[in-house]
């Protein structure tokens, strides 16, 4: 093993590490936005509601992400109306193209794992809100979403890690995440092998800290699923 | 407290500060409840079939009758847990409007639904505490937000009511670290925290261990001698012929027979019902 070589590749592809991460905070963020929002419609009794999310979720999860991003790449400024629109100039960026068509993937993968953790809460705790006196939207916002993101915080880590991976579909476009630079250095060296044990090292570690961030947060974010804090039991037995 | 409990109404509305004293037979209580002519189905099976039935402010009531009798039904009815397919349910006066829809009847308005549920304490067979939140969070948690009140006050109220139900120590507790005794006078905490001009109780012991009975029944107790206006659906044969001043039986979704407890337990007259007790 040259490891001279590996660390001057460490070094090219650590500069793509911000870009990498760019752009898979933005668009979870972005995503997660759309994704309550789809995952209410999807389970709304509104037929049209419901019709549009399903169609949208069905779609962009049954097409390659490298597909929604040559068609946005490429596809969108065939059109004359496109390029003559006010978003021209952020669509014909490869960055915002990579950013919409990782959005628009995660927000319907994300609306899934919500809608999975909402149907997870128990009825007779919905039911408690709303004998208190909760409309409906209280009860989303104090009773049914907290507990909702409690239970798909397992599922949407997943998805967080999803996310990372997939933002190297974005070199395919030009981008210089860490894929793209990656790519760049095996045209100048041939050396493919070398270079891609690097990047997949990279992306480990990113993820790495991912999960246990995630893990964290689950820790953090759900004290009533562990049993009694042991202090507390030596108290009350005192 | 002696083993019949206090039968007449007099005594607790007594009792109750700042509540008039009856003075003579023909002024009662307020009305608390008022349902007539209540209907509901699920689909083909009509549960309830024609019931009416009157709580003055006060009473305690104990709804008894076999499983699949409509007990639990009805008691949701009132506070359109369960929305009726006719009839009517008035709520201190308070007509809550249903108009016809595809299946029955739906409320005009949530909101007023919202609002008489506000001052209507509902304690579950299954408890149902938020499982996210611990024992004074879930006490606190309607006072706050749904009746905005300050803070503080209900902080310090919620403490005094988990005191009552004698919890006090497992406040900052999550109820998946209670026992189902101790969950279920958490939740009867949480509907006091309400200020409730009415309390429901749907089966509050049915899911309880034989030896946690005892501590929810005796919180009741209190509860009822208190004055507090209660309708309890329950299994509980001792607490409702002694701490009810009025029982009522169901079967097959009419109200088979009513009265005082005395009248109930041991006069009864309908042959369901003495199959019933004697089971």
């Amino acid at each position: 093993m040259d490891f001279r070589f590996l660390l001057d590749t460490l070094l090219m592809l650590l500069p793509g590490v911000p870009l990498t991460l760019q752009l898979a905070l933005s668009s979870l963020a972005l995503g997660g936005l759309f994704a309550l929002p789809l995952a209410l419609m999807r389970m709304s009794s509104i037929a049209p509601l419901n019709w549009v999310a399903r169609s949208y979720v069905f779609a962009f999860r049954s097409t390659p992400l490298l597909v929604q991003i040559f068609l946005i790449y490429y596809g969108l400024g065939q059109f004359r109306e496109v390029r003559a629109s006010l978003l021209w100039p952020i669509l014909r960026e490869p960055y915002w193209c990579a950013v919409i068509a990782l959005t628009l993937n995660t927000a319907a993968y994300s609306s899934e794992i919500i809608r999975g953790g909402i149907l997870a809460v128990p009825f007779g705790q919905i039911e408690a809100a709303r004998a208190v006196g909760m409309n409906r939207l209280m009860a989303l916002r104090r009773i049914i979403v907290p507990q909702a993101y409690r239970q798909a915080l397992p599922a949407y880590g997943n998805e967080l890690i999803l996310m990372i991976k997939a933002t190297s579909l974005a070199s395919i476009i030009t981008i210089m995440e860490v894929t793209g630079i990656a790519a760049k250095l095996i045209s100048e060296t041939f050396r493919a092998v070398e270079v891609f044990i690097v990047a997949g090292a990279v992306y480990l570690v990113i993820n790495f800290v991912v999960t246990r961030l995630v893990e964290f947060a689950e820790h953090r974010l759900t004290p009533h699923l562990r049993s009694a804090p042991i202090s507390a039991a030596l108290r009350e037995r005192a | 407290m002696s083993a019949k409990g206090r039968p007449e109404r007099e005594y607790r509305s007594a009792q109750r500060e700042g509540a008039p004293v009856r003075s003579s037979a023909d002024t009662s209580p307020p009305l608390a409840v008022k349902i007539e002519g209540l209907r509901k189905s699920f689909g083909t099976l009509e549960v309830l079939k024609g019931i009416s039935l009157e709580a003055h402010e006060g009473d305690v009531i104990s709804i008894l009758g076999s499983s699949g009798s409509g007990k639990s039904t009805l008691l949701r009815c009132i506070n359109m847990l369960e929305t009726p397919s006719a009839g009517e349910v008035s709520i201190y006066g308070e007509t809550i409007r249903l108009v016809p829809s595809r299946d029955g009847m739906r409320p005009v308005s949530m909101r007023q639904v919202d609002a008489v549920r506000s001052r209507i304490g509902m304690v579950f067979q299954s408890f149902n505490l938020w499982s996210h939140m611990t024992v004074l969070e879930n006490v606190i948690e309607a006072p706050i937000h749904v009746q905005r009140r300050p803070r503080a006050e209900c902080i310090a109220e919620g403490e005094a009511l988990l005191e009552k139900v004698g919890i006090a120590e497992k406040r900052n507790h999550y109820p998946a670290h209670l026992s189902g005794g101790q969950q279920q006078r958490a939740a009867i905490a949480r509907a006091l925290a309400q200020r409730p001009r009415l309390m429901l109780f749907d089966e509050p012991t049915s899911a309880l261990d034989p030896e946690l009975v005892g501590e929810v029944l005796r919180v009741m107790r209190v509860l009822a001698t208190e004055g507090r206006t209660m309708l309890v659906v329950t299994h509980e044969m001792g607490f409702a012929r002694e701490v009810s001043n009025k029982v009522v039986f169901l079967h097959q979704g009419v109200i088979e027979e009513q009265g005082s407890p005395d009248q109930v337990f041991d006069q009864s007259r309908s042959e369901r019902l003495k199959q019933f007790l004697s089971a």
